[in-house]
C-alpha cells in the first residue's frame, strides 16, 4: 500500500484529497459530513464582511445527456455571523484533529481589517489561510475577490499586510479571469505567500432560458455573470496550473490544484503538473461527499502499480513534458490505423476527417456495412479519427517517424527544409 | 372441448391486448437512449430501413428537443412512420443494422423513439407538410392501405387531387384489419389515416371495391393516372381433407374478426392448432392464446432455421405460452358431428433446397395426431387473382407485374405494395407508395 498522505507546509492531511472554499465547507454539519466520509480537509468557505445572499444562486451547462458538465455560483462569501463561524471550526479542529483546516479569508481591503480576521481565525484553530483574491462576483465590486487578484500591485500589498501578522501557512488562490495567473501569482510569492492555490472560478454565462429570454440563474427576471466550475474548466485550470509551475519565482512555493477534479485521475493529473494538494467542490456538490472513496482507493491502486511509495514520487512529472512549439520533434510522425476486428462501421471517423480534416480515409461502400481503411500517405496524425471513435483502441496511431534524428522548427527553417508537405 | 367466446373477465381481455411495446413513459428515459446514438455517417440503420428513413437525425433532433423537426424526418421518408414504429419487424430492419449490435451492446431501440416523436406529432395534430397548390390532376387510388396512403399523401403535397377508393368501412388497410390486436389498436389505425389525410386534396371512397363496384377501364377514363394498392388477401389453402369442417379458419379473417368484433365476442377453441411460422401465424397463435384458448400448437413443416418470422416474433409466441412442432405438415382435418376434433400431421425431414433456396421439406411416412377443436390456417395469403385477370392487369400467378418499380401494362395505371410484391411489410408497401408517386409525377409531368 502506498502512502498517500501528504503534508503541505507543515499541514499533515490522511490523504491530499481537501475541499475546497465553498458551499461545502460553509458549516460544521458539512464539514463534519465531509471528515467522517474521509476527506483529508478543507478550506472553510470564505470568512471576511458580511454579506447577503441572492435566490437562485447556481445554474449548469448539461451535454450529452449528462448533467452538470460545468456549474456556475453567484453565492457570496460565507453569509453566517463570524463567531458562529469561528466556533464550529474549533470544535471541528478538536474533533478531527488529523485533518487539514484551511480557512478561506476575504477581509475589508485595510490592513487592519486583515490583521484583525487573522487573529481570530488563528485563535479559533485554524491550521492555515487561504486568501481569496479569486471570487469574480458580488466582491469585486467592493474591491475584493478578483479585483485584488487581477491587479499584483494590490495583490502584492496585501499579501504583505497578511504576513505581517499570520503565524501559520498562507496560501493565496488566483483568479484565472486574467491574460496570465504568473503576474499575480509572482507578486504573492514576493511578497511573502507560503503557497499558492488555482484556479478560482470562471466567469460565465451558462446559459439562457429560450422561453423567458432571461440567462441562468434567474434572480427575479435578471442574471449575472456567475463563476464557472466543474469538469468544464479542467483543461484550463491544467493550463494556468503549468505556467505556475513553470515560472521561476512562482514555482518556488507548493500549490493547491483546483479546477474540476472529479476522480483520482483528474486529481493525478494536476499533481503530476505540479500540485501538493487537490481541492474539489463540483464533483462533491453533485454527488455527495462519498465520491472520497475512490479517489483514495484509486491513486493508492495507481501508486502501487506505478511503484510510487509517495506522492512526492510523482508530483511535478509531467511539468517538463509541457514544452514551447519551437522545441517539438517536426520529424516525429505517426499515422492512423483502423482495426478491423474492432471497427463498428459507424463512419465518425470517416466523416470527421472527410469534412473538417485532411480526407485520409477510405470509404468501400457496404449493405449496410461499409468499410473504412486509412489512405497513410493522406494522414497528417493528427488524431481526429481516434479521438472521436466510439471504441476503445479501434483506431491506434502507429509512429512513422519521417526522419531518426530530432529537428525542431527553429533548425528546420535555417536549414531550409521544405514547407507545406500536405 | 368447445369453440366459444367470452372465456375472460374484461381486466383480462384490457391486459392481454395492451400494448406489447410500450411508449417511453418520461422523456428522460427517451432522451437516455437517443443520447446513446452514435449518429453513424451513412447509418447502417437508415440503408437497413425500406423507406430509408434518415434514423440518426430524427434521434439526433429528439436529444436537441426538436421533436417536430424529428417527426418531420421521420414523415418525410414514411409517412406511416406512427404505425410502422409499432409494428415494423425493426429486429431484422433498423435495429438489427444498429452497430451497438457488433459491440454486443443491446442496440438502440429505434422504434420506440421513432414513437416518441410521431405520436407527438399525432397528438397535437401538428401540420408538418404544405400542399402546393391544385394543378389541375386528379389521380385514383386503389386501396387505402399504407401503399395508397403513402402514395396519396405524396400526391396530395404536389398539389394532385386524390380520391382513393377502398373496399372496406375503413383505411389503413392491413395495418387497420390485417395486425395483431397489441402492436396497434384500431383507434390507432383510424387516427393515423386522419392525420395523413388532414393534409388535404385527398378523398377517401369507403366499400368501394375494385371489380364490384368500380373498374380500372373506368378509373383510366375519369382520372388521369391510376395507383392500384389493392393489397393481396385470400387466405392459401391447404388442399387436406377436411378443411371444411366448423372450425378451420384462417388467420386473416380470424384476425379480422378480432379487429373488427371486439374482443369478448370472437370465439375461440380450448385446444387451436395454427398452420404456419410466418408474422401472421405468429399473430394468429398470440391472439388465439390471449382470448383464452387453453392450448395453441403452431405447426410448421420445416424447421427454425428456415421459418418466416423473426426469432423475436418467436419468443412473444413461447412466452405466451404456445407450443411449436417443427417439421409437421397438416395431412387431413378430422372431425365429429361435421365439427373438428384433430389434425392430423405428417413428420416430415429436409430433403434438397427448393426454388425459394431452403431446404424442401419432404414427408417421412410418420404421422402424428392433435386432439384439438380449431384450426387456424396462416400459410400465406393468395393474390386476387380472378379479379386482376378480369381487369386486364397484367400479372404472374396473380401478382400485377411492374416495370421501373410501379409500371403496368396499362397506360396510366402504376401499381404498388402486397398487390404487386405478394405481402411484405407496412415499411414496404409504403416505399411502394413513394415509389408510385414518383412515377405518376414523372407521367404526369408535374
Amino acid at each position: 500500500m502506498a502512502d498517500i498522505s501528504v503534508n503541505f507546509l507543515g499541514i499533515k492531511s490522511p490523504n491530499p484529497f481537501w475541499l475546497a472554499s465553498a458551499p461545502p465547507t460553509d458549516k460544521k454539519i458539512n464539514v463534519v459530513r465531509a471528515f467522517e466520509a474521509g476527506w483529508g480537509g478543507v478550506v472553510w468557505k470564505t470568512l471576511g464582511s458580511q454579506v447577503k445572499n441572492v435566490s437562485s444562486r447556481y445554474s449548469a451547462v448539461d451535454y450529452g445527456g449528462h448533467r452538470v458538465m460545468g456549474l456556475n455560483n453567484i453565492e457570496l462569501i460565507s453569509d453566517r455571523p463570524l463567531d458562529i463561524n469561528l466556533k464550529e471550526i474549533t470544535e471541528v479542529v478538536k474533533m478531527f484533529p488529523d485533518r487539514a483546516m484551511i480557512v478561506s479569508l476575504m477581509a475589508d481591503n485595510d490592513r487592519e481589517s486583515w490583521h484583525e480576521l487573522i487573529k481570530k481565525c488563528e485563535d479559533a484553530g485554524a491550521m492555515g489561510f487561504e486568501l481569496n483574491f479569486g471570487c469574480p462576483h458580488g466582491m469585486t465590486e467592493r474591491g475584493m475577490g478578483a479585483a485584488v487578484g487581477q491587479d499584483p500591485e494590490i495583490a502584492r500589498m496585501v499579501v504583505e499586510w497578511v504576513m505581517e501578522k499570520a503565524t501559520i501557512p498562507v496560501i493565496t488562490k488566483l483568479t484565472p479571469n486574467v491574460h496570465s495567473v504568473v503576474p499575480t501569482g509572482a507578486a504573492c510569492v514576493e511578497a511573502g505567500t507560503n503557497a499558492l492555490s488555482l484556479i478560482n472560478t470562471i466567469q460565465s454565462v451558462t446559459g439562457i432560458d429560450l422561453d423567458t429570454f432571461v440567462p441562468n440563474p434567474y434572480v427575479g427576471g435578471k442574471s449575472v455573470f456567475g463563476g464557472y466550475c466543474g469538469p468544464a474548466v479542467k483543461p484550463i485550470a491544467l493550463k494556468m496550473l503549468t505556467t505556475i509551475s513553470q515560472n521561476e519565482i512562482t514555482r518556488k512555493v507548493p500549490i493547491s490544484g483546483i479546477g474540476g477534479i472529479s476522480t483520482w485521475k483528474d486529481a493525478v493529473e494536476f499533481m503530476l503538473l505540479g500540485a501538493t494538494t487537490v481541492q474539489v467542490c463540483t464533483a462533491a456538490m453533485k454527488h455527495g461527499f462519498r465520491i472520497v472513496e475512490d479517489m483514495c482507493e484509486g491513486l493508492n491502486n495507481w501508486m502501487d502499480e506505478k511503484g510510487f511509495k509517495t506522492v512526492n514520487d510523482f508530483i511535478g512529472k509531467s511539468v517538463e513534458k509541457i514544452t514551447h512549439w519551437e522545441d517539438l520533434d517536426i520529424n516525429y510522425h505517426h499515422v492512423a490505423n483502423i482495426n478491423q476486428d474492432k471497427c463498428i462501421h459507424c463512419g465518425l471517423c470517416y466523416i470527421a476527417c472527410e469534412d473538417t480534416s485532411h480526407q485520409a480515409i477510405n470509404i468501400a461502400k457496404g449493405n449496410p456495412y461499409n468499410n473504412y481503411t486509412i489512405k497513410e500517405e493522406e494522414c497528417v496524425g493528427c488524431n481526429l479519427c481516434k479521438l472521436v471513435c466510439p471504441v476503445d483502441n479501434c483506431i491506434t496511431m502507429e509512429e512513422k517517424r519521417v526522419a531518426p534524428e530530432y529537428i525542431n522548427w527553429i533548425e528546420w527553417q535555417r536549414r531550409g527544409l521544405p514547407l507545406n508537405d500536405h | 372441448m368447445a369453440i366459444k367466446n367470452n372465456r375472460l373477465t374484461a381486466e383480462q381481455y384490457e391486459q392481454n391486448f395492451s400494448d406489447i411495446h410500450p411508449p417511453f413513459e418520461t422523456k428522460e428515459a427517451a432522451m437516455v437512449e437517443a443520447n446513446r446514438c452514435l449518429f453513424c455517417y451513412d447509418a447502417p440503420c437508415t440503408k437497413s430501413c425500406p423507406t430509408s428513413i434518415n434514423v440518426p437525425k430524427f434521434i439526433k433532433q429528439i436529444t436537441t428537443e426538436n421533436i417536430k423537426g424529428s417527426a418531420h424526418t421521420i414523415f418525410s421518408s414514411n409517412i406511416m412512420g406512427a404505425g410502422c414504429s409499432k409494428v415494423c419487424p425493426v429486429e431484422k430492419l433498423c435495429e438489427g443494422a444498429c452497430v451497438y449490435n457488433l459491440m454486443d451492446e443491446a442496440p438502440i431501440p429505434i422504434a420506440k423513439l421513432q414513437r416518441y416523436s410521431t405520436e407527438q406529432a399525432m397528438a397535437h395534430n401538428w401540420q408538418l407538410f404544405d400542399r402546393k397548390p391544385s394543378v389541375g390532376k386528379k389521380v385514383a387510388i386503389v386501396g387505402a392501405g399504407p401503399a395508397g396512403l403513402s402514395c396519396a399523401h405524396v400526391l396530395a403535397r404536389e398539389g394532385v387531387d386524390v380520391t382513393i377508393f377502398e373496399k372496406e368501412a375503413k383505411g389503413g388497410g392491413l395495418m387497420t384489419y390485417g395486425i395483431a390486436a397489441y402492436k396497434v389498436t384500431p383507434e390507432f389505425c383510424e387516427d393515423e389515416v386522419n392525420y395523413i389525410t388532414s393534409i388535404g386534396g385527398i378523398d377517401i371512397k369507403y366499400n368501394q371495391e375494385l371489380g364490384k363496384n368500380i373498374t380500372v377501364e373506368q378509373l383510366q377514363k375519369s382520372y388521369d393516372a391510376v395507383f392500384l394498392a389493392f393489397g393481396v388477401g385470400l387466405a392459401r389453402q391447404l388442399e387436406i381433407p377436411g378443411e371444411n369442417l366448423e372450425g378451420v379458419v384462417d388467420a386473416i379473417g380470424f384476425i379480422y374478426d378480432l379487429r373488427t368484433k371486439g374482443f369478448p365476442s370472437l370465439p375461440v377453441g380450448d385446444s387451436v392448432a395454427v398452420i404456419g411460422m410466418g408474422m401472421t401465424a405468429i399473430d394468429a397463435a398470440t391472439q388465439a392464446k390471449r382470448l383464452g384458448a387453453k392450448n395453441v400448437t403452431m405447426v410448421y413443416r420445416r424447421t427454425k432455421d428456415e421459418m418466416p418470422c423473426t426469432q423475436h416474433e418467436l419468443d412473444i409466441a413461447m412466452l405466451d405460452g404456445c407450443n411449436v412442432m417443427w417439421l409437421a405438415a397438416p395431412k387431413e382435418v378430422k372431425g365429429e358431428n361435421g365439427k373438428v376434433t384433430q389434425l392430423v400431421c405428417d413428420v416430415m425431414k429436409l430433403g434438397e433446397p427448393d426454388a425459394s433456396g431452403r431446404r424442401s421439406p419432404v414427408a417421412t411416412g410418420e404421422t402424428f395426431e392433435l386432439n384439438v377443436d380449431m384450426v387456424i390456417k396462416a400459410a400465406g395469403q393468395m393474390p386476387f387473382e380472378t379479379m386482376v385477370q378480369q381487369q386486364q392487369i397484367g400479372h404472374k400467378n396473380g401478382k400485377v407485374t411492374v416495370a421501373d418499380k410501379s409500371v403496368t401494362n396499362l397506360n396510366g395505371v402504376f401499381a404498388g405494395g402486397d398487390c404487386v410484391n405478394g405481402g411484405k411489410e407496412v415499411v414496404d408497401a409504403v416505399q411502394a407508395g413513394k415509389d408510385g408517386a414518383a412515377a405518376i409525377i414523372k407521367f404526369l409531368a408535374i
